[in-house]
């Protein structure tokens, strides 16, 4: 637990120290966290500053980023530890001959432990910010692996006990919703449900993420973004290809958003063919293939 | 606190969000961490507590306003409070002095202009004192009394002002007119969900937080029927599709047959044999892959079932997007195959429009015929049927009295890996009327009522593939 922070506000400028800008909402919810020690699931469309809250909540505590990427087919021996079977193996064939009730504790001890993200995060002397990305990409059956965890930070391997965390990490899960979690994973954590921002808060993030952008021009990207964001798209631009397009603007040299503009450099904002044709439709726009 | 907790928790779960035990004390505890002096503090703290779900915070909002909205509301509440004026039901008969409803207007104008929000809640507070008309222990809905405030306040008229002052006149494209446009309806809304607001505590300080919640409750979306849905609805509906579908897919995708291994799996093999002192006692397997799971999908899109027909084909839309192999049929009196135009990269709502006037789903009047579409499916796409397809037919099976062909069903389930029917009417009207759902029943592996996405989701829950095909050959 981070003492430093005693109102939401303390948490939402140390957010904006290190870049990022967090509403009322969300920095209730990181300080709620800190203060009841427990995991913020964050859920929300792609590319709205889910993973980036975990980067700056570590950034602005100074601590360390322990990451745990998930992908369909994770299991214990990369989520948690495995045994070093190599450096066991090498082990027993050098001991040939001796009595495996002595060797058996030798190889099942710390120094044939490969910890893997949950475990290194437990086992941190400093502490950290674990950030368990995407982690409905997982199988249901595989989150069962994280509950412990989430629960009591702690780990057991069967040959050497429980270990328990030495300073509490603060830790945040994401998911994309391309599945409903399983609610014991839910009732574990606070929820913080990240939707688009609001024209206010996506021009902010823009002068914020790009210091020479122009104000005015950053306020015109804003609501243009959020226009295009009301239409049925099979993919809605995110805040970062909203960072993108303006990047990309300001490359180009232009100082104003108007149609033409628009339509010369949309597919920076919207990458299915479908979708810019809509937009097309929709604003009159004259975009080279549509 | 903990009183209107426990109230508000059991709201809750009345409009069926599930609140554990566990997550009713995890709220008790963050409020004790809360600045209780601005309610939106207190709204974050029990959405992220109590309500772990994204689809359920509409409906969260709205109890919170009436459980908490007047509590730790507006200064003008506490004001109007302090001056002893009166209460909630103060001032105006409702009535309304003709002139004052422009000043208020122009006022409202101004402070949504400017987003001054305290000045927008001093005003909206005037209005409802002045137009409302309410009165204590009156049986009339919140609706009522807003309706009165907000006709009097003209909306379309204030949309019309806005829209001049954001400039809507000067804009130079299509996509700047948008923008205003969006801009002006959203601080349209803001005023109106004020109003809504300020009505609502008034009616919470008189009639208490509870029943007034019972009055207001609105569905989820997931027990929305979604045969009669609004389009809100179904957009909302539509989001959760996706992931319902991958999950159906994962659910039905084949296991290899019972008792086969996957490949050896040498890294676990040696790492187990560890346990045995090196030696290999114990082979380990990979899990067996599963194999993709194919679907056709036979849907009735006659004129009763338009609305429905929407998200069964937006299911088997997903599902196909989920890499499974899928194959969609249409029909009303005639049965047309559909798949091309659904293929990925097409839009949705369009693909609907071509089907319906290119394909051909109508062979005689237009009304719904099962028994002559089950033929046709027979008939000319027999071999999209194999051992490996699940069959997901969807339809009130409603037959206007025709032959209901269910042997042509029978065919087609017997050609299946598995049949399920999903019928949107309630269980009590199958067999009623032109109903014959029984008729079919014999092909079915499950008939499921789904008009919700709750019964969706039970469905997507339950289904399984039958240990082996039974015969349904009829003699
Ligand atoms: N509140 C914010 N303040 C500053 N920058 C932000 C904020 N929100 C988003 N961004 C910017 O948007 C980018 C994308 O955010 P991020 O990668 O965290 O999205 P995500 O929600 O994790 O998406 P995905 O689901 O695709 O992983 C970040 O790199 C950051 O630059
Ligand atoms: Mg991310």
């Amino acid at each position: 637990m981070t003492g430093e922070w005693t109102t939401p506000q303390d948490v939402a400028s140390a957010l904006e120290s290190v870049g990022y800008l967090a509403d009322a909402r969300i920095a209730q919810v990181a300080f709620l966290a800190n203060a009841l020690s427990k995991p913020i699931l964050a859920e929300g469309p792609a590319g709205v500053g889910k993973t980036a809250l975990a980067l700056a909540l570590a950034e602005a505590t100074g601590r360390r980023l322990v990451r745990l990427q998930c992908y369909e087919g994770l299991d214990e021996a990369k989520a948690l530890y495995e045994w070093d079977y190599h450096k066991q193996l090498l082990r027993l064939q050098s001991e040939e001959g001796a009595a495996w009730d002595e060797i058996e504790g030798d190889i099942f001890s710390e120094s044939f432990l490969l910890t893997r993200p949950l475990l290194e995060a437990i086992r941190s002397k400093e502490p950290v910010v674990l950030l368990i990305d995407e982690v409905d990409r997982v199988e249901v059956e595989t989150e069962a692996l994280l509950l412990e965890v989430l629960d009591t930070y702690q780990v057991t391997v069967p040959e050497l006990g429980t270990m328990t965390a030495v300073t509490t990490p603060i830790v945040v899960l994401t998911s994309n919703n391309t599945r409903e979690l399983s609610e014991a994973l839910k009732r574990r954590c606070l929820y913080l449900y990240v939707p688009y921002p609001s024209i206010e808060r996506e021009r902010a993030i823009l002068v914020s993420r790009i210091p020479d952008l122009p104000e005015k021009l950053a306020d015109k990207i804003a609501r243009t973004v959020s226009a295009i964001r009301q239409l049925p798209l099979r993919k809605a631009p995110s805040v970062s290809e909203t960072i993108d397009w303006a990047r990309t603007l300001i490359a180009l040299g232009i100082e104003d958003v108007n149609d033409e503009v628009t339509s010369d450099t949309i597919n920076v904002l919207l990458k299915y063919q479908v979708d810019i044709d809509r937009a097309a439709k929709e604003f009159s726009l004259d975009t080279p293939d549509g | 606190m903990i009183d209107s907790l426990s109230g508000f928790v059991a709201e809750l779960r009345e409009i069926g969000i599930p609140v554990s035990m566990v997550e009713a004390i995890d709220a008790a505890i963050a409020i004790e961490h809360t600045d209780l002096s601005k309610a939106d503090n207190l709204r974050a703290t029990l959405g992220a507590t109590l309500v772990k779900n994204s689809r359920h915070y509409p409906a969260f909002d709205a109890a919170f306003d009436v459980f908490f909205g007047l509590r730790l509301a507006s200064p003008t509440g506490t004001d109007r409070e302090r001056d002893g004026d009166g209460g909630p039901f103060a001032a105006g008969s409702g009535g309304g002095a003709g002139s004052g409803s422009d000043e208020i207007s122009d006022a409202i104008l101004r402070a949504l202009l400017a987003g001054d929000h305290d000045a927008l809640r001093r005003l909206v507070a005037a209005a409802v004192d002045m137009y409302a008309g309410m009165q204590p222990g009156r049986p009339v809905g919140g609706r009522y009394y807003a309706y009165r405030v907000l006709r009097r306040l003209d909306s379309d008229q204030l949309m019309v002002r806005l829209l001049v002052a954001l400039g809507a006149a000067h804009t130079e494209s299509e996509l700047e007119d948008r923008t205003v446009h969006a801009s002006a309806e959203e601080l349209v809304d803001q005023m109106r969900s004020e109003v809504e607001r300020e009505i609502t505590s008034r009616l919470v300080a008189d009639r208490g937080a509870a029943q007034v919640a019972a009055t207001r409750r609105m569905p989820l979306i997931e027990d929305t029927n979604l045969v009669h849905a609004t389009r809100t609805e179904i957009e909302e509906v539509e989001r959760a599709i996706a992931p319902l579908a991958r999950k159906l897919a994962t659910r039905l995708s084949q296991q290899r047959r019972h008792g086969e291994k996957g490949r050896l799996d040498v890294r676990r093999t040696i790492r187990r044999s560890l346990s045995h002192g090196g030696v290999l006692l114990e082979p380990q397997f990979k899990k067996p892959r599963k194999s993709k799971p194919e679907f056709v999908v036979l849907c009735d899109v006659s004129g009763s079932m338009a609305t429905f027909a929407r998200f069964t084909m937006q299911l088997a839309y997903a599902i196909s997007s989920e890499l499974s192999k899928v194959r969609v049929f249409a029909f009303i009196d005639g049965l047309d195959e559909v798949t091309e135009y659904f293929g990925p990269g097409v839009d949705f709502a369009e693909a609907l429009m071509s089907m319906s006037s290119e394909a051909d789903l109508v062979r005689s009047d237009g009304h719904s015929d099962y028994g002559r579409s089950f033929r046709d499916m027979w008939e000319n796409y027999a071999d999209a049927v194999t051992s490996k397809s699940t069959v997901i037919v969807t339809g009130d099976a409603r037959n206007n009295y025709r032959d209901p062909g269910s042997e042509y069903l029978d065919r087609i389930a017997e050609r299946s890996r598995a049949l399920f029917w999903l019928n949107p009417e309630p269980r009590r009207f199958w067999d009623t009327g032109d109903s014959v759902m029984s008729r079919y029943a014999q092909a079915c592996d499950a008939i499921d009522q789904v008009r919700t996405l709750r019964q969706l989701e039970r469905f997507v829950e339950r289904a399984a593939l039958p240990a082996a095909r039974r015969s349904r050959l009829v003699s």
